[in-house]
């Protein structure tokens, strides 16, 4: 399909040069300070969904002093609405294992690791396949430097790094208290880097591409260009990339119609966009972040039945270490499904209201402090559709 | 037994008996076993001289390491907003009929079991399953039955 916006990019799936590992190599030739400074002034943030500055992260590993660290890949891909991950790692996996090593030469890491949630099992054949091939290219760069793959068993919390850790340490992915924050106390104690698929895919395109072009793309404070998930009612779902700093509005004119009445940006734990907001929303750390899924509903779909899957899948997917979040995910599913048959009065959304905004106060991570992003802003612009 | 006896000492001849041996072993014995059968989660606990409990905890809270039995094809429909918005129910029926078991159940001769999973991550191609770690998408009912009835005669 021919496309009218100005705003579509292709860095990450592009297949820029037939030399394997060439990005890598050109790299690991400079001053591992260098790297970290462009990748500073790149002002890349990471690509999961928190936006923490990637180079800070890298610069915080490398002031550690340790004989052992280590670098993480986090596909552990489970928040709903997304695939970009699962794409990055079935067609360009080089430049997130070239990511992994250049991450790992500037830290001073000897090993990588991929956590690759379950559910993406069938991509592990060719996954060792390619490390295979890399192990061989980091040999002949005189990189010490090795990469694994761990498989996930099924948590949707074990997105979150500290979690993540955990997880790898062989315990149930409950996130840890920070500070200590993994780049000082990470995996084993150690100092550890933990970035998504897609940050890592990114890092490589700007050691290729050169941070001042990288610029070029995005906003002041959002660089570059991002992939989306883009599914629901559109007539072109599939990944696309798009640089920060486009309108909602935009990607609505390209990818969706005149009967959209509310777009889901950022998967169960991000935020309704209802029609109205279209042109003023702007996709990035000025506006609304995400991790890149796009949900398109049209004016057939009922909202509360949309609500209910996110509290239900929360409810599920809480680990239950912390009350405001285990005890918090169930009632407001409850509370809406009381309200939805009469047994409590409307009035009770508010009650239920007030729950969500002490769970983002007081629950110990993300999945906790995020439940209130869909629960206040599909309550707000589509009230009338939770209550009757 | 005797298997899971011979996996686990594989498992510890070559990794040793780190605690971070625990998920890859518990995962080792599911993809032999379809669940962690109690007898397992005791001989894994002492081999790798964790308490019961903890070996229990750990595992029942992953949803791909099941603690009760489950069939030799566990089918696991996603249910996820995007899925949902594109026919999720009605191929979940179509199976369910087909199989004459509802979700959460397991087939009497241990064939199947039918479950629901949370986004396997396929919301452009909706509605989406897994049957043990193979992917089949852009289901419809018919699509759904068509696949069913392969497995069926496996």
């Amino acid at each position: 399909m021919e496309s009218q916006n100005q705003k579509r990019i292709d860095l990450i799936f592009s297949n820029y040069t037939s030399s394997k590992y060439k990005v890598l190599e050109q790299t690991l030739q400079r001053e591992a300070d260098d790297i970290i400074s462009e990748l500073m002034d790149s002002g890349l943030k990471g690509r999961g969904n928190v936006g923490f500055p990637t180079g800070m992260k890298w610069k915080f590993a490398r002031r550690e002093v340790s004989d052992t660290k280590y670098v993480i890949c986090n596909a552990n891909e489970s928040e709903t609405g997304t695939f970009k991950d699962r794409e990055i790692l079935e067609r360009v996996p080089r430049k997130v294992l070239s990511g992994m090593a250049i991450c790992g030469y500037c830290i001073g890491a000897k090993k990588g690791i991929i956590y690759l949630r379950h559910e993406y099992s069938y991509l592990k054949e060719n996954l060792q396949n390619e490390l295979a091939i890399f192990h061989d290219y980091v040999k002949l760069f005189n990189l010490d430097f090795t990469i694994e793959v761990f498989s996930g068993s099924g948590s949707y919390v074990s997105g979150e790094e500290s979690a993540l850790i955990e997880s790898i340490e062989g315990y149930r992915a409950e996130p840890r208290n920070k500070p200590p924050f993994p780049v000082t106390n990470g995996l084993y104690g150690c100092p550890t880097v933990v970035n998504n698929v897609e940050t890592f895919a990114t890092a490589q395109v700007i050691f290729r591409i050169g941070a001042e072009d990288f610029l070029k793309l995005g906003t002041q404070y959002s660089s570059g260009s991002k992939l989306f998930s883009i599914s629901g009612d559109t007539k072109n779902p599939g990944i696309h990339e798009l640089e920060l700093g486009t309108t909602i509005e935009e990607v609505v004119n390209e990818f969706g119609d005149k009967n959209i009445k509310s777009i889901q940006v950022g998967g169960a734990s991000g935020y309704c966009i209802p029609q109205r907001l279209f042109a003023e929303t702007v996709i990035g750390y000025e506006g609304i972040t995400t991790g890149g899924s796009m949900i398109f509903f049209n004016n057939t779909r009922s909202m509360y039945k949309v609500l209910h899957e996110y509290l239900r899948f929360f409810a599920e997917e809480s680990c239950g270490l912390c009350t405001p979040c285990r005890i918090g995910t169930q009632q407001l599913l409850k509370g809406i499904e009381a309200v939805k048959k009469g047994e409590k009065p409307d009035s009770y959304i508010d009650v239920l209201k007030k729950l969500a905004v002490s769970m983002k106060l007081s629950s110990k991570c993300g999945l906790g402090q995020s439940v209130a992003n869909p629960f206040i802003s599909i309550l707000d612009n589509f009230k009338e559709e939770i209550l009757y | 037994m005797p298997e899971i006896k011979s996996i686990i000492k594989d498992h510890i001849s070559k990794h040793g008996t780190d605690r971070n041996n625990l998920l890859p072993l518990l995962q080792r014995i599911v993809q032999q076993e379809n669940y962690l059968s109690e007898e397992s989660l005791l001989e894994v606990a002492e081999t790798l001289k964790i308490s019961p409990a903890d070996v229990y905890g750990t595992a029942s809270f992953y949803t791909y390491l099941d603690t009760v039995p489950r069939g030799k094809y566990i089918i696991r429909m996603c249910r996820n907003v995007s899925c949902m918005m594109q026919q999720q129910a009605e191929v979940l029926s179509a199976i369910s009929a087909q199989l004459k078991i509802k979700v959460g159940e397991t087939s009497s001769d241990k064939h199947f079991t039918l479950l629901q999973a949370n986004c396997l991550g396929w919301c452009h191609k909706a509605p989406a399953m897994m049957i043990n770690n193979e992917v089949y998408n852009e289901l419809t009912p018919e699509k759904a039955r068509q696949i069913i009835k392969e497995y069926q005669q496996k």
